[in-house]
């Protein structure tokens, strides 16, 4: 149940595109975001989609985890369908008085739709083939530039490192607080609204405090280890550009290239 | 004579489909019988939690059974209830599950899930107190101010206070001081006697079930690989060693004392069995 949340979820594998340094994989990242949201034509659009397909096959990923990690934003998907169906000027083709489906507006749904789906589905490639610290350390390395105008960015990467080590944990001992409540006869899913609130109250309570616990544990046993932030720290893993990074950095750039440049003759 | 909860054909696989998927009970015909004292013994991982889990219907099987008093417990949303009721189960670290402002709301919380009157649930409270050997004014403090043996005994209370016929605990000593221990283990051995309930023990510890269980259920891999009195399953000390588990104290000295040739019983498992047991070949009488 609610340890089969899959937005975000890493699948390790030993593919190029597993082996890509973090930093590589978040760059390009946004290159491909930059690249999809310059595209305009249908031309641009088939280019962008063989780079996606290309990494996917690459990266061996099961077009079903693709399909999972796209179903929570189903939503927005269909919203922004609707909207831009509905409410774009242009030639009506379909009218029902105050209803009205314009030429424009089909085509730009359909852009919109594929533009969501292909941002999605980038940016879970990135997830499910980049571990969450490998991603940690790359964002780390990124920003450390604006360290200069004081943004404190070793704490913050190590603030979501722990954030990210804890949820697996915090799952688990929330389906065993739940387990043991419902033992005493709780029920979480049943009453009103209020009532289901009230009883969120025997499972939110215990979580805080194991929460606040762990929390306290770590800092303890962090600082028993000498851990004194970012000043003179060394790393265990060095992020290292290799052969494979410079390959997908000139990759990403032609593909970028290509669509800026059909995007100047609108195909 | 009809056990009080039994399973059929029992089994639970976990995450089917998926490449994580793991079968951990495997046809499993488990039975318990009114005022039995049994221990489940076996390694990490070999389907202890998920068994008890499946015997107050938290877990429901992948195929298979549960009848308690030979009706399904899954049959109905009425049935799954009833059984929550019945079937008490402690569950390992219980006093991480404690949240109310004073220990008596805590305690009281089960019963009031039962629907009973204001009376009754005072009344089970205190009982339920009584039994886990939690003084009067210990009721009106917070969980939270409680050292963390009283604590433990403070959730057992909880479960107990719903007075169930068959009462579950998973590793209900683990990380107390042996004072703590020795208390809680009383106080479950007289909610036995007392109540004539059925208790079911989940333990690690070999010398504390064969002290006290009737009978022992020893899982392996998912299913029950023995079962019997503490004398039976000692007796097969190496199938349990096999098995990666470990022997009584008291088992461990016999089988040492029968490699140097002493021909003691292997199967003894309490010191008095092994005392006696040395005395008839020295052929002397006890003296103390």
């Amino acid at each position: 149940m609610l340890k089969d949340i899959t937005l975000g979820q890493y699948f390790p594998g030993d593919t190029p595109v597993h082996r890509l340094d973090p930093r590589t994989k978040l760059i390009l990242t946004v290159v491909y975001i930059a690249a999809l949201f310059t595209a305009k034509g249908v031309v641009s659009y088939v280019l962008m989609f063989a780079a996606l397909a290309g990494s996917v096959w690459l990266a061996k990923i099961q077009l079903k985890a693709l399909f999972k990690g796209l179903k929570p934003v189903l939503i927005i998907i269909v919203l922004t369908a609707l909207l831009n169906l509905f409410l774009t000027d242009g030639d009506p083709i379909f009218q029902w008085k105050f209803i009205k489906i314009t030429v424009q507006g089909v085509r730009t749904a359909i852009f919109m739709v594929i533009r969501i789906v292909m941002l999605i589905a980038g940016t879970l490639l990135l997830t499910y083939t980049t571990s969450p610290i490998a991603l940690t350390d790359g964002l780390e390395t990124l920003m450390r530039p604006l360290k200069k105008i004081r943004v404190p960015v070793h704490e913050l990467a190590m603030m979501m490192s722990i954030a990210l080590r804890f949820i697996p944990a915090l799952i688990e001992e929330t389906d065993k607080i739940m387990s043991a409540q419902k033992a005493r006869g709780a029920e979480f899913d049943t009453g009103n609204l209020i009532q289901k609130a009230k009883a969120m109250l025997p499972l939110l309570v215990p979580l805080f405090i194991s929460a606040f616990r762990r929390a306290d544990e770590l800092a303890t046993a962090m600082e028993c280890r000498c851990y004194h932030g970012d000043e003179g720290r060394t790393r265990m893993k060095q992020l290292v550009m290799a052969r494979r990074d410079y390959i997908a950095f000139a990759a990403g750039a032609a593909v970028l290239a290509a669509v800026i440049t059909l995007a100047v003759f609108g195909l | 004579m009809e056990p009080v909860i039994r399973t059929e054909n029992l089994s639970h696989v976990y995450s089917a489909g998926t490449p994580f998927q793991l079968t951990a009970l495997n046809e499993v015909n488990f039975e318990a019988h009114e005022g039995e004292f049994l221990a489940i013994i076996g390694h990490t991982g070999s389907g202890k939690s998920t068994l008890i889990q499946h015997l107050n219907a938290l877990i429901k099987p992948t195929s298979g059974a549960v009848y308690l008093d030979g009706q399904d417990i899954n049959a109905t949303k009425e049935s799954v209830r009833a059984a929550r009721f019945q079937v008490g189960l402690v569950f390992q670290y219980p006093e991480y599950q404690l949240f109310e402002e004073t220990v008596y709301k805590d305690i009281a919380f089960g019963p009031g899930n039962m629907k009973l009157s204001t009376a009754e649930i005072d009344e089970r409270v205190r009982e339920a107190a009584d039994f886990s050997g939690l003084s009067e004014e210990l009721l009106e403090k917070s969980p939270f101010e409680l050292s963390g043996g009283q604590k433990r005994r403070a959730a057992i209370a909880g479960v107990i206070a719903m007075r169930p016929r068959v009462l579950i605990l998973d590793e209900p000593m683990a990380g107390l001081d042996p004072g703590g221990c020795r208390e809680i283990m009383a106080n479950i051995r007289r909610y036995h006697r007392e109540k004539n309930a059925t208790v079911i023990m989940v333990t690690h510890d070999m010398s504390q079930a064969a002290r006290t269980a009737d009978r022992l259920v020893v899982m392996h891999k998912g299913t029950i690989a023995m079962t019997g009195t503490p004398a039976q399953v000692f007796s097969r000390s190496e199938a349990l060693t096999g098995m990666g588990l470990d022997l009584p104290d008291v088992t461990k000295i016999a089988l040492r004392l029968r490699e140097r040739g002493l021909d003691v019983d292997p199967s003894s498992y309490t010191i008095q069995q092994l005392r006696d047991e040395i005395l008839r070949l020295k052929g002397g009488e006890a003296r103390a």
